[in-house]
């Protein structure tokens, strides 16, 4: 197990590292392919009115004219030690794990990303808690009373949950539920207010974004348990359950729910792992400060340390929500084992 | 019917029971018409190829098809008591206790993800308000019982950590924990080895004469019936086609289908280069039944008849001491057609 968790963890750096490669090549690699030159690129970082000579010295500085392999070296040292960064005015020391600094605001990705986290984690586990719980009781009600008015209703409105589009149902929710409007009872988008100052307020300004995230999240999880309950409740070992005079709770519950559980807690800690990298979309429809929102304004901007920052990050999320899985899977079914 | 009492109930008595299910091509007949008795320390064989409402039948005596779509009639009579009209709930509590279950294939008959002690101790504890650990000693106890080795070690086992025979063990155990006076057996051999299957065989004889229960053996194989059945019980499309000690059935049979059976059913007495006997043709649909008798396609002496095979149901007819067959030809012609056309090819060698 412990030996199993250190291979894990080894394939996990391995596989950041890949990430970054590839994240390194697209950033710089690409440019060069596509005739960017060692100037074109400094001028990001000097600015459009810069001479001609500031920007041969800030691309000198840079490193820009190093062999490609030295220049990525420079950025993953700095991500595992930090980086001394020389814009001209003096050296600044940027601490690990170093990303660089943004085009924009001068500022270190990393803090930034640091600060834009709770809010993403608010969101995800929020949002998770709501879509898990609601998604699996609408699938069990459904499976359980396959063809009856209700499963039809539920399915069709999964139907709409996955089809319909953050953007729509946030904007459609905030016209009818937020502050100042007719059926209110939530915070207008925008606003967010961290765990720790507030818990009541941090519940208010969060409460729409959840409900419209876990809407999408819950429909494809109420299809997914109704599917794995309609299956489970066929097995053999149901039958055997109910033989034993279990009572029909029982037997759907610890029997029927336990067996197909476990399908959905795979694809749970994916999705979860997938939300801890930023919900782009839930993130600007509500104005939310966080990573997705965060990776949103970097790419309209071209700011592309915070894009590599971001785009790192959502890496390590994934990869660490895979290994978590694959514990869990050892965990809730006995036949797995971890080799 | 060999041990008819008037006016008193036999502990197990089905009459005329009916499973019907109803589907979008029409209406499956999966029992249609069984009525047998069994006594407690008596076994009853049922035997018949996949379809013929074997399995359906002792689902239907457990009441699992209670609350399906299924259409159920006719009476169940168990220890004096009528499970057809009684409440879903009141035959739950039975179920396990007065009557229990053992499946065909005990890897997916068991819970993956739950220890097999805690299967156990679940069957246990639902119809015994005891704590935890007088369960868990009652599992350890059961499975030391059906011959498990350090049972207290091997009660934390999963069932996958079993091999066939000990997960077989480990259901037996199960379906006893709570001393069933009726214990139903679906194919309980048929996923095992042969060498385990004869250990399995000699259990359940040994076991079912410890706790004196009825014991109900579902199979195709009339080799296990053969090993443990007192009666014998044929079926084919739902219905009862023979049905007499298992003497009767096995040293004078009296129906083709049986005949078939036997003739299909391979022997060590036998010449290697001699062909067993097929029954040809399929078994009948359950929704669209034959005309008259639902053998009288497959079988080779439905020509003997003058057309009644195709056009009536033969009714079930005692031909002598609970004897019971269905069909069409007259008792001196299947007796004649079995010492001197069957008999004599099976026992050719």
């Amino acid at each position: 197990m412990v030996t199993y968790i250190i291979r894990r963890l080894i394939w996990g750096v391995f596989m950041l590292a890949i990430v970054s490669v590839i994240t390194f090549a697209i950033f710089f690699l690409v440019p060069r392919l596509a005739g960017a030159t060692s100037e074109s690129l400094a001028t990001r970082y000097v600015g459009r009115t810069a001479s001609a000579e500031q920007v041969k010295i800030a691309a000198e500085k840079l490193g820009f004219n190093d062999p490609l392999i030295v220049q990525y070296g420079r950025f993953a040292k700095g991500i595992v030690a930090g980086a001394d960064y020389d814009y001209g005015p003096g050296v600044e020391r940027c601490p690990a794990p170093c990303f660089g600094y943004s085009f924009l605001t001068r500022l270190p990705v990393w803090p930034d990303l640091l600060n834009r986290l709770p809010v993403t984690i608010s969101l995800a586990l929020g949002a998770a808690v709501i879509w898990l719980v609601a998604g699996v009781a609408t699938g069990v009600v459904s499976a359980l009373r396959r063809g009856s008015f209700f499963d039809r209703a539920a399915m069709s409105i999964a139907l709409a949950g996955v089809s319909l589009p953050i953007f729509f149902t946030g904007i459609v929710s905030l016209v009818v539920f937020s502050y100042g409007r007719p059926l209110a009872f939530a915070a207008p988008g925008g606003s967010f207010t961290p765990f720790f100052d507030n818990p009541a307020m941090w519940a208010y300004s969060l409460i729409l974004p959840w409900i419209t995230l876990a809407f999408l999240y819950a429909a494809g999880y109420a299809r997914l348990t109704r599917s794995g309950m309609l299956e489970t409740m066929n097995e053999d070992y149901i039958r055997t359950a109910r033989a034993k005079g279990l009572t029909e709770r029982v037997v759907v519950f610890k029997h029927g729910l336990r067996g197909a559980l476990t399908p959905i807690l795979t694809i749970f800690g994916l999705d979860l792992g997938l939300l801890m990298g930023g919900a782009v979309l839930t993130e600007s429809t509500f104005s939310l400060p966080g990573i997705g929102k965060y990776a949103i304004d970097a790419i309209t901007n071209q700011d592309l340390p915070k894009v590599m920052g971001v785009t790192l990050v959502a890496a390590f999320f994934v990869v660490m929500a895979n290994l978590v899985v694959d514990l869990l899977y050892a965990v809730v079914d006995p036949r797995v084992r971890l080799t | 019917m060999s041990e008819r009492i008037t006016g008193q109930k036999s502990f197990l008595e089905l009459n005329d029971l009916r499973i019907h299910f109803p589907t979008d091509d029409g209406v499956v007949k999966s029992v249609d018409g069984l009525s047998f008795r069994l006594e407690r320390g008596k076994t009853l064989g049922i035997v018949g190829e996949s379809g013929s409402g074997k399995s359906v039948t002792s689902l239907g005596v457990l009441g699992l098809h209670k609350g399906t779509r299924a259409r159920i009639s006719g009476e169940i009579w168990l220890d004096g008591e009528e499970l057809v009209s009684a409440t879903q709930e009141h035959v739950r509590t039975l179920r396990g206790k007065k009557m229990a279950m053992i499946f065909q294939d005990p890897l997916s008959a068991m819970h993956p993800y739950y220890t097999v002690g805690a299967q156990i101790i679940e069957a246990y504890r639902i119809h015994h308000k005891v704590g935890k650990a007088v369960a868990r000693k009652h599992a350890i106890d059961m499975l030391g019982r059906v011959g498990i080795p350090q049972p207290e070690r091997r009660v934390d086992s999963y069932p996958h950590e079993f091999s066939g025979g000990m997960r077989q063990r480990a259901m037996i155990a199960m379906a006893l924990s709570c001393d069933p006076e009726l214990l139903i057996a679906d194919e309980p051999t048929t996923a095992l080895d042969v060498t385990v299957q004869a250990q399995i065989l000699d259990l359940m004889r040994d076991l079912q004469q410890e706790f004196n229960s009825a014991l109900i053996i579902i199979t195709h194989d009339l080799g296990v019936v053969a090993e443990l059945a007192d009666d014998i019980l044929v079926m084919y499309g739902g219905k009862c086609i023979e049905y007499g000690g298992a003497e009767d059935i096995f040293e004078r049979p009296e129906h083709p289908y049986t005949w078939g059976l036997l003739g299909s059913m391979p022997r060590l007495d036998r010449e290697r280069t001699e062909r067993l006997m097929p029954i040809k043709g399929t078994p009948p649909s359950l929704i669209n039944v034959p005309d008259g008798c639902a053998f009288h396609p497959r079988c080779a002496f439905e020509g003997r008849t003058e057309g009644r095979a195709r056009t009536r149901v033969p009714e079930l007819l005692e031909t002598e001491g609970g004897h019971l067959v269905r069909c069409h030809l007259t008792r001196d012609e299947r007796r004649g057609i079995w010492e001197n056309e069957i008999k004599p090819n099976l026992e050719s060698a």
